[in-house]
């Protein structure tokens, strides 16, 4: 029991961390190391709630795909190293207005939430019971979900075409 | 005064020609071999059930023990220090094996010195790097660039987990093996993107950023014509999938369905790329970047990258054959058969362990061969340009794989003797193109007259 509550805490640490390293840290690229952190952690704990399937697609959709392709445009951009933090705007009272109420939120939902708690979860197998959940009872939400990101993708084809002039 | 050469008297290896033959043989042979029967009698009792009662046999009550947690958390990293070092071994011998295959190739020797037949010289190679200075250049981000070759590490390390190496052989048989290992290999180009950025040069950021383009666009591929062996098998578990297929050639997927053959192709091509295999090894091309992303690097932390980059040649042999070619799966011994000679003792008997021993071969012999494969690939091909590289996966490969992921949906419908049928046709196609390879090759040597392999210089 003690071993899985100090794997919980390492991966809840990784993630906390992570997370608060993203907005904080002035250089993009120790920005985008945070997201790195705060991804593996949230996949952990995917593990330790014996959602399987759920955190190897965390892993491979976010750090295979998404965090890979923001690093690529990290790259991209010119001066990486002494980067200008462009908006100074730091919004000292709205940002604390915002900080009191959603934390007020989810401390409320965190403490009153009636939580189902299940003593030590046996790992079983998951993606057999979400590709039937998909395609069997959530099969009109799962269509409209496929549909608006085809629309995405080709919204995203439009926009990166080149324009080739008639002249 | 007398000028020595290394192959004088000064060399060690004709010094003491007997002793340099036993070194050299101990490394070729029992190493691999300890290795392997480590594994197999370590990775069958891979659960705490199973070791409580490997312990309470021994007579050691380690299932009330209160470090129970503890025991089987020290097993669990001896078994992780034990794949390590397999993958540690295989990258270091198969540089051996891709210098000589290179150098014949190529009509010259290859590395021959330490060692009968130059064996050892991969272990000089690491203790050379060993020894090396760890440079960090004055502008890098120092943590970064310490931390880049361990990235690539853990994308590499990672995939061993669900790797199968026998029928009972394995860390651990996930029901989400597949997909887990795509994904955890992700952190390859992590540690690849890491140590672009960190050093600081823009040789190994223009590497880095060619990396993530190729890999990000190889996965999809890679992924969709994965699924074609998993839609036959109804797994995703690695072990699984192996079981759903046959020992002889016609049973296996690759054969069993004219859109997997295909399927088996795009995949392996896809993981060259991945791996930054020639022709696909934009991201270090030397004639255009030095040596791309690891430019910057030297001594451990450079050995690490190429420690990761020989080893993966593992990762996608197996894959592939895991997939594809039917894995350890003996032929004319079926899965039962094994099963029935366990016994039902907590140990199982002796029979057991030979058999499982046979499946653990014939899955490293079909690896090694996809292995020597990749590396007659890598000294033949020229290195593609990166908008060619793009154009076959993006015009080619993807809607290749797309119309094999579509084809195997309807194929699975198709009744059992038409796959039979598809197998034994497919599986003699393959048997003739190797004939007319082999005949080939032994057209293309009698042609060269003269250049025969030169023995006494080995």
């Amino acid at each position: 029991m003690y071993t899985n509550l100090a794997i919980f805490y390492l991966f809840a640490l990784a993630a906390v961390v992570g997370a608060a390293g993203v907005p904080m840290s002035k250089n993009i690229f120790w920005s985008a190391m945070g997201l790195l952190s705060a991804l593996v952690g949230v996949g952990g704990l995917y593990v330790l709630l014996s959602a399987d399937f759920l955190a190897v697609t965390q892993l491979l959709v976010y750090i295979g795909g998404v965090l890979v392709l923001i690093i690529f445009a990290v790259m991209l951009t010119s001066q990486i190293k002494e980067i200008e933090v462009s908006n100074q705007n730091v919004g000292l009272v709205s940002g604390a207005i915002l900080f009191v109420l959603t934390g007020t939120l989810l401390s409320y939902v965190a403490l009153w939430a009636p939580w189902k708690v299940v003593l030590r979860p046996e790992s079983h197998e998951t993606s057999a019971a979400i590709g039937n959940g998909l395609l069997g009872t959530w099969l009109l939400p799962f269509e409209v979900t496929s549909v608006v990101l085809l629309a995405t993708l080709i919204g995203a084809i439009v926009v990166a075409r080149k324009e080739i002039k008639d002249d | 005064m007398k000028i020595t050469t290394a192959l004088d008297s000064t060399s060690l290896t004709t010094r003491y020609p007997k002793t340099a033959l036993a070194t050299t043989l101990f490394f070729m042979l029992a190493l691999p071999f300890l290795l392997y029967v480590v594994l197999l009698l370590m990775l069958p009792f891979n659960r705490p059930e199973a070791l409580d009662a490997v312990a309470q046999r021994l007579g050691w009550d380690l299932g009330h023990s209160p470090y129970r947690d503890t025991w089987y958390g020290v097993i669990l990293v001896v078994e992780a220090t034990t794949v390590s070092l397999y993958t540690a071994v295989f990258a270091g011998v198969t540089t051996w094996v891709e210098r000589r295959i290179a150098g014949r190739m190529q009509s010259r020797i290859g590395p021959n010195r330490p060692g009968v037949f130059g064996f050892m010289s991969w272990v000089a190679d690491a203790v050379k790097m060993l020894f090396k200075e760890d440079l960090i250049p004055a502008e890098a981000d120092h943590l970064l660039f310490r931390a880049a070759p361990y990235f690539s590490m853990v994308g590499l390390t990672l995939p061993f987990v669900v790797l199968p190496f026998g029928e009972s052989v394995v860390v651990a048989d996930l029901n989400v093996g597949v997909f887990y290992l795509t994904a955890t290999s992700a952190f390859i180009v992590v540690g690849i993107l890491v140590s672009g950025w960190a050093s600081n040069s823009k040789w190994a950021l223009f590497g880095a950023v060619r990396g993530a383009a190729q890999v990000v666009s190889y996965e999809i591929p890679a992924g969709i014509a994965i699924m074609v062996p998993v839609l036959m098998a109804g797994t995703l578990s690695m072990q699984g999938i192996i079981r759903a297929q046959g020992g002889w050639p016609w049973q296996w997927f690759a054969c069993q369905n004219p859109a997997a053959f295909v399927a088996f192709f795009i995949t392996v091509t896809a993981s060259l790329a991945e791996g930054n295999r020639t022709p696909f090894d934009l991201p270090e091309a030397e004639s255009e970047l030095v040596a791309g992303y690891h430019a910057e690097y030297s001594g451990f932390r450079i050995a690490l990258f190429l420690m990761v980059e020989w080893a993966n040649m593992w990762i996608m042999g197996a894959l592939a054959v895991t997939l594809f070619l039917g894995g350890w799966q003996i032929p004319g011994v079926s899965v039962e058969m094994i099963n029935q000679t366990r016994g039902t003792d907590v140990f199982p008997t002796w029979l057991w362990f030979g058999w499982q021993f046979v499946s653990l071969v014939v899955f490293a012999v079909k690896t090694w061969l996809l292995v020597i494969l990749f590396i007659w690939l890598r000294w033949t091909l020229p290195r593609v340009r990166v908008d060619q590289m793009m154009a076959l996966c993006w015009k080619y490969l993807v809607p290749g794989a797309f119309a094999c992921f579509i084809f195997t949906l309807f194929w699975v419908m198709v009744p059992a003797p038409v796959h039979l049928v598809s197998g034994v046709v497919l599986s003699l196609g393959a048997a003739l193109l190797l004939v007319k390879f082999a005949l080939r090759t032994y057209k293309n040597i009698a042609q060269v007259k003269g250049a025969r392999v030169d023995l006494t210089n080995w």
